[in-house]
């Protein structure tokens, strides 16, 4: 009898990914105890090759179950393990330089990050609520260090312990509500669920109505929606230059991957009783985003304010509550995530040593200073904006699309004015930084090292190829929804 | 019988709860917690589950409870200084927590004439034979990989409380 609970060679397959980034991780942390200072960059390289592993392994692997039900190896988990490992691989390639120059360049940093990429995957494929559970710990534990790894900056401690204070809360929110599912379902295995709820024994009790509200009270914070947004702006603002990139993408994406399989898949049967709270959630998100956006002086502030209200599109995907409505979610979130990683590389750059040069006055005339950077910002924010020939357009265009298709015609009006308002702050940046003569400071910037202006230039090749041909990309989100 | 017990256990983990957020010296919090805990030991082995009860005494009693008081006795923490609540939590946050629990007892109270609704799915008994067999067969996945998890929190203590060495 327990010869049925061997896991099988492909049931290994389909967690090879995980199984890399793991070991690879725990070979960083032995190898920096016994690594002398100057071969140190070995770390990170030797990081960045796991995370190709595990790209080639996440593509390879063999669809189907895995671990008596508790991974789903299908397209969607595939596509998310691809996206949160390319964000993390390109977060690696722009962060060495910025740690060398604050003095931290240590390996536990790409340990982190590896780990931190493992409970992403593990949340993408996941098929179990107690699964789901644990690669959300693995995932934040990870992130709440990585958002306060320049210890001794006063920023990165505050940054650290809001997030990790305010995450906790959130997670023991989503813990409550799985409770509460095990309860009125008598499983955590979402297919079960799904059945269950289907067949109708207990889906009419407001039992499963309150466990579907916890859960999404847990969800809607980590991807930080209205009005649990409230962490967002201190931490990405607090936490070094290349993380908030990476917590703006990777957690995000992953908490996305999660709220779609339980919300439009598990609790299809209940939708009538969720999409009014996550229209109204996706409304909110929206608003708050961009019109505290607009109020911003702080760039990665302002970033910040806008990764909140990007969130906010996502989610009226997920209200959309179909498979084009995934799909064009899945589109979104790849498009945002080269975006936003581009975005902060570049910030994190004109930003010099200790984050001196963060505010939007700082990046006066840095278009005469250093202008192919100043070129590469711009490709991102007017991705961020939605121009045509760039990621960001299509993926609005898909999730309007999507959104309309499912009758929110008020929510896509709303939606499309709220990217109105965005275009503002966001030229606001051009402005400054083209028709304004360069300040003093500007003269203490350096030229970006080869590995940040490989994670910049390939972050805008990735925007501008989803931007020209979202064919390919969006072909495959299509079936992997289904 | 069950009935009393459980009222004379379930009053001692309310009164315990409100103790710990009321005190003001984080001790008799602390040891407030410890009370909650007992208190839910007890009523989780009213309903059967000796394993999970011989847990919570074991891990939050002792270990965490323990770990709780010698951090407070480290840092050497007096009585707590009078918190000043912004606007908000001191008129909202008292009513909407009796709202929240009222809305969370009114369900669980809907949900007791039919209590054969709450199902414990295939999972019988909860001795430490089935939970240790689930354990290392269904939940082997999970089991594992929480390991995953201890090894992050044992790095990030080292990353965030390690002196710098140069």
């Amino acid at each position: 009898m327990l010869a049925n609970f061997i896991p099988s060679a492909a049931e290994y397959a389909r967690f090879m990914p995980e199984l890399i980034l793991i070991v690879v991780g725990t070979l960083i942390m032995f190898l920096e105890a016994f690594l002398e200072g100057e071969r140190k960059p070995i770390l990170s390289i030797l990081a960045g090759l796991g995370l190709v592993a595990g790209i080639f392994a996440a593509l390879t692997a063999p669809q189907g179950m895995a671990f008596q039900g508790m991974l789903a190896v299908d397209g969607f988990a595939t596509f998310f393990r691809v996206l949160v490992m390319a964000a993390g691989l390109l977060v690696l390639l722009s962060s060495s330089e910025y740690l060398q120059r604050e003095g931290h360049d240590t390996g536990e940093f790409y340990a982190l990050v590896l780990f931190s990429i493992v409970g992403q995957c593990i949340m993408a494929s996941a098929n179990e609520l107690i699964m789901i559970f644990i690669g959300l710990e693995i995932s934040s534990i990870a992130s709440y260090i990585l958002a306060g790894y320049l210890r001794d900056d006063a920023r990165n401690n505050e940054s650290a312990l809001k997030y990790f204070l305010l995450g906790s809360f959130a997670t023991a929110f989503l813990l409550y509500g799985v409770a509460w599912i095990y309860g009125a379902t008598g499983s955590t295995n979402l297919a079960t669920i799904h059945n269950a709820l289907l067949s109708g024994a207990n889906s009419s009790t407001p039992l499963i109505s309150v466990a579907a509200g916890l859960i999404f009270v847990g969800l809607a914070f980590k991807i930080s929606a209205a009005p649990f947004q409230g962490w967002a702006p201190d931490v990405y603002q607090g936490a070094p230059a290349p993380v908030s990139g990476f917590l703006t993408v990777g957690p995000k994406a992953a908490a996305f991957a999660v709220l779609i399989r339980i919300f439009v898949d598990a609790f299809s049967s209940i939708s009538d009783r969720w999409l009014p709270v996550v229209w109204g959630c996706a409304l909110a998100t929206m608003l708050v985003g961009n019109l505290a956006a607009l109020l911003q002086s702080n760039i990665k502030r302002m970033l910040a304010y806008s990764s909140i209200a990007h969130a906010g599109y996502v989610l009226v995907a997920v209200c959309a509550n179909s498979g084009t409505g995934s799909a064009a979610a899945m589109f979104y979130l790849a498009g945002y995530a080269f975006t936003n990683i581009g975005a902060f590389a570049v910030v994190s750059h004109f930003a010099r040593k200790g984050e001196k040069y963060v505010a939007i006055e700082d990046f006066a005339g840095l278009s005469q200073r250093q202008p192919g950077m100043a070129a590469m910002l711009t490709i991102f924010l007017l991705s961020l904006i939605g121009v045509p020939l760039t990621a960001g357009f299509f993926g609005k265009f898909y999730i309007f699309k999507a959104a309309l298709d499912s009758h929110l015609v008020w929510l896509t009006v709303l939606g499309l004015l709220n990217s109105a308002i965005a275009a503002y702050y966001y030229l606001r940046i051009l402005v400054v930084m083209y028709m304004k003569e360069p300040g003093e400071s500007t003269e203490t910037l350096t030229a970006p090292g080869p590995m940040l202006t490989l994670a910049i230039y390939g972050s805008a090749v990735m925007t501008l190829v989803l931007g020209i041909l979202p064919g390919w990309v969006l072909d495959y989100a299509v079936k992997a929804a289904q | 019988m069950d009935a009393i017990l459980f009222l004379i256990f379930a009053a001692i983990a309310v009164v315990c709860g409100i103790n710990m957020v009321v005190q003001k010296h984080p001790i008799s919090s602390a040891l407030s917690l410890v009370g909650v805990m007992a208190a839910l030991a007890a009523l989780y082995l009213l309903l059967g589950g000796e394993f999970i009860a011989a847990a919570q005494l074991v891990v939050y009693s002792g270990a965490i409870m323990v770990l709780f008081i010698f951090v407070i006795m480290l840092l050497n923490a007096g009585a707590e200084p009078k918190s000043v609540l912004k606007p908000m939590g001191k008129y909202l946050g008292a009513p909407l927590l009796v709202v929240f629990f009222g809305i969370m007892s009114f369900v669980v109270q809907n949900m007791t004439p039919s209590s054969d609704n709450v199902v414990f799915g295939s999972f019988k008994g909860a001795g430490p034979r089935e939970i240790g067999t689930s354990l290392f067969t269904v939940y082997l996945l999970p089991f594992e990989v929480t390991s995953v998890l201890i090894l992050i929190a044992i790095l990030g203590a080292i990353v965030l409380a390690r002196k710098e060495i140069d």
